[in-house]
């Protein structure tokens, strides 16, 4: 059965978290008006509403993974990706929007990670909604300071001869890691390399699986 | 305000924090409505993430405590419209008031 706008379900084919009998909050009251009011004073539609968010539920770190799989193969596009990461991201027909996003390497002595200290900036338009984790006090306040300990405490322990870059994001400038390809994947192709690409490899809290 | 040390509450770099809890959540209905209203209201030019950024800022250290991130997304996005002139609070108010009367959960309110 087709569904419809009450039952609407995400690109995966599954319906969204079943919070609609929890009751309703104070910020929800205040999400539904708005968005009603929005649609009334003909700003919006709900058609438009529900597009956005099927275009932002469709983005993921599958997205990225594609992005880091060509750069490991592909030499001129690493030169193109790291020289402007939006247009090389557009080029894979990837909706990178406004944002100046900026591609950094992983390399045998250079480790990026990403972060956001001031709010929540995240390359969202490459790897979809950032994790809650990735907004918290935590990660926002000690990333900056003592990055190699907040890495130990996602398993990432590296060595001290890899310097770590931290790199701070703001509202128009996003940053997205390219991980270091690993060893013993010679002659993979992109994709079978792409499935190697985590999201937290592609923020820098994480390596890119061993195959 | 002696003990002021030139950063607002949202600058929190640098500051001591506990471990990095590795929470992590399916993002509700509610939240992806909140997500794409800020994105369709600032490409329609009503506001831009700075103003999003600036009324969050505004609203102190305890809403970080206190609320959750879409719960002050909305929070924000709704104070850029009524800047903007989009709606009154008078009309924002009744607008509350008809949504909070039809029912006690989210689904009934939202009619879906």
């Amino acid at each position: 059965m087709p569904h419809d706008h009450s039952d609407h379900l995400s690109p995966s084919g599954h319906p969204y978290r079943a919070d609609n009998d929890e009751p309703l909050s104070y910020w929800q009251t205040m999400e539904i008006a708005v968005r009603e009011l929005l649609i009334e004073k003909g700003v919006s539609t709900a058609a438009e509403i529900n597009a956005q968010i099927d275009a932002m539920d469709a983005r993921s770190p599958a997205d990225g993974a594609q992005v880091v799989a060509r750069a490991w193969t592909d030499p001129a596009f690493r030169e193109r990706l790291l020289a402007n990461g939006s247009d090389a991201c557009r080029e894979m027909d990837f909706d990178i929007g406004a944002l100046q996003l900026i591609a950094v390497e992983n390399t045998r002595d250079t480790h990026n990670v990403i972060v956001c200290t001031l709010c929540s900036c995240y390359p969202r338009n490459l790897l979809g909604l950032a994790p809650d984790w990735y907004k918290s006090r935590e990660y926002r306040s000690r990333t900056v300071k003592e990055p190699r300990k907040v890495l130990s405490e996602f398993g990432v322990t590296l060595p001290d001869t890899v310097q770590i870059r931290v790199h701070d994001s703001t509202a128009d400038m996003r940053y997205v890691v390219i991980p270091a390809r690993p060893d013993g994947t010679d002659g993979w192709s992109a994709e079978a390399l792409a499935k190697l690409v985590t999201r937290d490899s592609m923020i820098g809290t994480g390596l890119a699986k061993t195959p | 305000m002696t003990d002021f040390d030139g950063k607002r509450w949202h600058d929190m770099g640098g500051a001591d924090a506990g471990p990095v809890v590795p929470a992590e959540h399916d993002f509700a209905l509610w939240e992806k409505r909140v997500d794409a209203l800020m994105v369709l209201c600032s490409t329609k030019g009503l506001f831009t993430v700075d103003g999003l950024r600036r009324a969050i800022e505004d609203m102190g250290p305890d809403v970080f405590e206190n609320t959750t991130y879409y719960d002050r997304w909305i929070a924000a996005v709704n104070q850029n419209l009524i800047e903007a002139g989009t709606y009154t609070l008078g009309e924002l108010g009744a607008k509350m008031d008809e949504v909070a009367a039809r029912g006690d959960t989210y689904g009934q309110a939202a009619r879906g």
